[in-house]
């Protein structure tokens, strides 16, 4: 199983900042995507199943090495950049567009995408990626079971009522779930043999994109404003024993119109 | 006159879901404000049966029965509406954050090479184009945003609006548009109900979540109880969901679902900040604790320090009896 993931390298949740230009600051403390780490184990079993070699995918800037380090101390094999100055300010359709032309690029069976990122926020580029290479697109999955000697792959699909199950012909791109499993922690020998793998960095000339399309010129979504929301006025504290702490509960949501 | 905003409403089981009434309702406002003509588009069996509910909401109806068979039903809309957007040319397409609207929109957005303003809580009409809210960085910051071209895809959080039936309700036209693309084939080779994962948090107006301080599954019995009393869904941590305890279906924050609802009492529950991030913009927030210095004190309405197994029972038959 020739295995590639798309990786994107997001701001610490909890630490994410703007830039004067009213981009997202990435310029330090980038952490791979939480969705993408559990497709990461997900694809690191795949191969220790059925052999083959784990490749990440990640677009994004210097910082996001960090992240990538860690997939490759994960068990990664290798990984590919792409990193340019012009990609700054790129919204999910110039994502798309890129990492498409990445994947055009490689060889795999399986690319492998989260399902979405706790900074993008659109859950869109799977699905755009998939469409623009031609290739089936399995999402939302809760498990991928790929048959490398039928050479299909199925996989759980979470849905409203419960789950389907889908079917299609590799290659395939399959966007994933938490419910892949918790992802593992890098070995000391992993993080060691980590520091030898290859990060190969692409650049736009080398995917053949014309800069104006990517990036901030080229993004369909422009900020206007940008506020904190409405502070909240502090808790009010309740210790009162069981009974009287009820009442006053009652009493607060009733204030509010809550009940 | 100036190109039409449409909204692609989901269906569940033949029925517009609510998320997709509300997608018609804002899409109605919008092209009031607009001066600019509206249409829902539906798209799936039944999709003519159930026109007259969404036509209700002011919109005309794009009906599309498209039977998927085995195909998953993202692409076969993705396909359909793909094809009517070419023909018809609306400026500003409205979908649904839900899993398959998302799909859809993915889709889209290659197909037509069109952006997309995404995980928007609201849109008003701005001086010449829609203007998007979208809460970012968990809550901490809200941006509005436009698009900067004359049309473009606007993909819309549940709860933006309230759906609301329209002083006259819209035309129903039916339509079989040739699909607008030729996309790889996936078939559903099975498809599987679960009684637990028929909930829609994203949609309920009340939420009492349980954590870790539940204890168990049985635990989340107390929880049920309250929220069945207020009339609302239950919720989940990603602590109780790895454990088993209750299913991802339920869960709220950073890899689970999002939701704002008006109320929201978390139990047991701590405030880590990938939990906060899917609930922090809840209108009311009530939390019970036996920790007062719980991390969610900081963001909660009230605090309520003590057991939750003492507080939930006699706060459900104090909600029962108020109601009765
Ligand atoms: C990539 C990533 C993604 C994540 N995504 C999510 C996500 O989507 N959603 C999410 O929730 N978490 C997520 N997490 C996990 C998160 O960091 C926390 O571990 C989790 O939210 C903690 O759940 P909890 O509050 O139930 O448990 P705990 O933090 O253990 O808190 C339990 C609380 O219960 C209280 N308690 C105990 N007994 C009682 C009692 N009898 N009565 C009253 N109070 C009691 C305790 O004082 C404590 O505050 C994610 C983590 C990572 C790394
Ligand atoms: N810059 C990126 N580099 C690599 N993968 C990405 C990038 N952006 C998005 N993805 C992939 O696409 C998925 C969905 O992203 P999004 O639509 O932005 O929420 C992510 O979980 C990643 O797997």
């Amino acid at each position: 199983m020739r295995i590639v993931v798309l990786l994107k390298a997001v701001p610490v949740v909890g630490t994410e900042k703007m830039t004067g230009g009213w981009l997202l600051d990435r310029s330090a403390g980038l952490e791979s995507n939480g969705n993408d780490e559990y497709v990461l184990e997900a694809g690191l079993k795949l191969v220790e199943a059925h052999g083959g070699e784990l490749v990440t995918l990640t677009m994004g800037p210097s910082p996001a090495t960090e992240a990538i380090r860690k997939a490759l101390a994960m068990g990664a094999a290798r990984a590919v950049q792409v990193v340019d100055e012009a990609l700054a300010g790129s919204d999910a359709l110039a994502t798309g567009r890129v990492l498409a032309a990445a994947l055009q690029r490689m060889e795999f069976d399986l690319a492998l995408a989260g399902a979405d990122t706790s900074d993008g926020q659109g859950g869109v580029v799977g699905a755009a990626v998939a469409t623009r290479l031609g290739l089936p697109y399995l999402s939302y999955a809760a498990a991928i079971e790929p048959d490398p000697a039928a050479g299909t792959v199925r996989v759980r699909r979470i849905s409203p009522t419960g789950y389907d199950v889908l079917e299609a012909r590799m290659p395939a791109l399959v966007a994933g779930t938490q419910l892949l499993g918790e992802p593992r922690y890098p070995s000391l020998r992993g993080i060691m043999q980590a520091r030898s793998k290859q990060i190969a960095t692409w650049s736009l000339a080398d995917l053949g994109i014309d800069p104006a399309s990517v990036g901030t010129p080229a993004t369909w979504s422009a900020v206007l404003t940008a506020t904190p929301p409405a502070q909240r006025a502090g808790a009010t504290i309740v210790r009162d024993a069981p009974e009287a702490a009820v009442e006053r509960i009652v009493e607060f949501l009733a204030a509010r119109r809550l009940i | 006159m100036a190109g039409a905003i449409w909204a692609v409403c989901d269906m569940v089981d033949g029925l517009p879901t609510r998320h997709g009434r509300e997608l018609a309702t804002l899409t109605w406002a919008l092209g009031r404000a607009a001066s600019r003509p509206t249409a829902s588009v539906l798209v799936g069996p039944g999709a003519s049966a159930a026109a007259d509910a969404i036509a209700s909401h002011g919109p005309d109806v794009l009906a599309v029965d498209a039977d998927p068979g085995e195909r998953p039903i993202a692409a076969v809309t993705a396909e359909r509406v793909a094809a009517l957007i070419r023909e018809r040319q609306p400026a500003y397409v409205l979908l649904g954050t839900s899993d398959d609207g998302r799909d859809t929109a993915g889709i889209l957005q290659a197909l037509l090479e069109w952006g997309a303003l995404v995980n928007v809580s609201a849109v008003r009409w701005g001086d010449d184009g829609p203007v998007a809210e979208v809460s970012v960085f968990g809550g901490r910051l809200v941006t509005e945003s436009r698009l900067t071209q004359d049309h473009g895809l606007i993909i819309v959080r549940p709860s933006a609006v309230a759906a609301e039936a329209a002083e006259r309700p819209g035309g129903v036209e039916r339509i079989d548009p040739a699909p607008g693309a030729d996309l790889a084939p996936v078939r559903v080779v099975d498809r599987v109900g679960e009684a637990s994962a028929a909930v829609s948090i994203e949609e309920a107006t009340v939420i009492v979540a349980g954590g870790r301080g539940v204890g168990g599954p049985e635990g989340f019995g107390v929880v049920r109880d309250l929220a069945d009393a207020l009339g609302g869904a239950v919720g989940a941590t990603r602590a109780v969901v790895d454990s088993g305890w209750i299913g991802y279906a339920h869960q709220i924050g950073q890899t689970g679902k999002s939701v704002k609802p008006q109320l929201y009492v978390a139990a047991g529950i701590s405030g880590a900040i990938q939990h906060k991030v899917g609930m922090q913009t809840s209108g009311t927030i009530v939390a019970i604790n036996k920790d007062p210095d719980a991390p969610i004190a900081e963001f909660a309405d009230m605090m309520v320090v003590g057991d939750l197994f003492e507080i939930l029972p006699r706060l459900t038959a104090a909600v029962r009896a108020r109601r009765a």
